[in-house]
């Protein structure tokens, strides 16, 4: 089966994108490079194509009890407007992925990975059984940039009809981009302020224009990528996977233990006691060269404690950083442990996370 | 610098010879492919290399790529510089951005090696 293409397809290929395969999509790699894509996001303002992205609305008088049913979060607490992170986990408390729940005053949205778009969906329609709740699949009908850099809200001003500057750190607000119904969130996968715009296909490549006639720089997956380890978030695949449960990710935060049944909240209970799994924890390197996925992490006397899950040359610090799991008594931060990378092992640090965090 | 004059690999190095010294570099299609380059790791002065043999790494932020030796011979130079300052290679990688200079045995040739025209074909159907 071929790719899926964005409606942005077109303007990647004119801007010299390199195009990959990604999650049933063909998506821009990178355009100019990941370095200075990733720079003009930390400095100035990007702009991503997030098309991939598969968008869900929620409509029914059993829709809030449906997500809370799903989500690990609290939904029932959330305000009008409100967009929320959490995980969606199995009954053993494996997560199936992470996504952001979105409450509007007449229903719900989701924000879910490219990848797990069908494998959501055919969850959703399990654990809907008996729930009068009608779920839309809007991907394919909407196009989503993401705008990311501390200038992306300045930059966005006027576009639409509403003051991206009033809206607050994951919030979202409908509006209107050309006269057409919008949404815009100020929400990202970068560390860095911004908003993220889900527009009808038939004004999303002017948007796209209108952004970079502005002067946002394009930006492909491949710095989304150093951008979001540099800030420390997970990637679905990478450090979140079915075997792995949230606690042991550091996302206990995004559970909600106490709002009531859940699926997976029974196996939560015990796992958020359980210290003897692996953890999820940040590394620095000695050097510059990357640690890839996969790569063993050693103790210091070359026992292996644990792999690497995700790892790069990090453009804005200038070094080489990973993350990965290890037992837990490896994981205080300032242990030294080293990575096996090809045959040589690489010293390198456990320190908090996240290893980029703006200044505020 | 002339490229006509140089001899090529499959793998994207390049390679000249001069008397018995020979100086090996990446191609500039070979950064282009990798974009920036982030790290640069070459042999120890002294060390010996059968042809085909792994003598180095060099990656961007999104790969990791081999070097190999397109002769057998004997390490007598690497460009540090081009090690402290990964750009080199990234802005002149037949020049400022060479790598390794090899001592071969009298009589080598690269005679097995890809001609430009042959190594630009490569490319183009890559």
């Amino acid at each position: 089966m071929s790719n899926r293409r964005t409606p942005l397809y077109d303007r990647h290929v004119a801007l010299g994108a390199r195009m990959v395969p990604f999650g049933g999509w063909d998506m821009p790699v990178q355009y100019s490079g990941v370095i200075p894509e990733h720079k003009a996001v930390r400095s100035g303002v990007g702009v991503f194509d997030v098309s991939h992205m598969a968008r869900l609305s929620f409509a029914g008088p059993d829709a809030l009890a449906l997500l809370e049913d799903v989500f690990t979060n609290s939904v029932a607490g959330m305000k009008d407007t409100q967009v929320r992170y959490g995980l969606v986990c199995n009954e053993s408390g494996g997560i199936l992925d992470d996504v952001l729940v979105y409450k509007w005053p007449y229903g719900y949205a989701m924000v879910v990975n490219a990848g797990n778009r069908e494998k959501i969906l055919n969850w959703l329609d399990v654990r809907k059984a008996g729930k009068n709740v009608q779920i839309m699949d809007q991907t394919f009908d909407t196009t989503m940039i993401a705008a990311q850099g501390p200038r992306a809200i300045s930059l966005a001003s006027g576009l639409f009809e509403a003051d991206i500057s009033a809206l607050k750190y994951y919030f979202a607000i409908p509006t209107r981009y050309q006269d057409k119904g919008c949404v815009v969130s100020r929400t990202g996968y970068t560390g860095e302020d911004g908003f993220e715009a889900m527009v009808p296909n038939a004004v999303g490549p002017m948007l796209w224009d209108e952004l970079i006639a502005k002067g946002a720089v394009p930006c492909g997956l491949g710095a989304r990528d150093t951008l979001r380890l540099e800030a420390a978030m997970p990637l679905y695949g990478h450090e979140l996977t079915e075997e792995i449960n949230p606690f042991q990710a550091g996302l206990s935060w995004a559970v909600k233990l106490e709002k009531g049944p859940f699926v997976g909240r029974e196996t939560l209970v015990s796992a958020a006691l359980d210290k003897s799994k692996p953890t999820r924890v940040g590394l620095v390197l000695g050097g510059k060269r990357a640690a890839r996925e996969g790569s063993p992490i050693l103790k210091e006397d070359d026992t292996p404690v644990g792999t690497v899950t995700s790892g790069s040359y990090a453009p804005h610090l200038d070094r080489s950083i990973a993350m990965g799991y290890v037992p837990r008594e490896q994981s205080v931060p300032g242990t030294g442990l080293k990575i096996d990378i090809r045959g040589t092992a690489v010293p390198a640090t456990v320190i908090a996370l996240p290893f980029y965090k703006r200044a505020r | 610098m002339d490229l006509n004059a140089l001899r090529y690999t499959s793998s994207d190095e390049w390679a000249r010879l001069d008397g018995d010294t020979l100086t090996v570099g990446v191609t500039a299609f070979a950064v282009e492919q990798l974009t920036d380059v982030t790290y640069l790791e070459l042999p120890s002065v002294g060390k010996k290399l059968d042809k085909g043999q792994e003598f180095g790494v060099i990656e961007s932020v999104k790969a990791t790529s081999s070097l190999y030796a397109p002769v057998a011979g004997e390490v007598v130079e690497v460009n540090a510089e081009a090690v402290k300052n990964t750009n080199a290679v990234t802005a002149d990688p037949f020049g400022a951005g060479w790598l390794v200079k090899f001592r071969v045995a009298p009589g080598t040739n690269l005679d097995h090696m890809l001609s430009k025209a042959q190594y630009d074909a490569k490319c183009a159907g890559h």
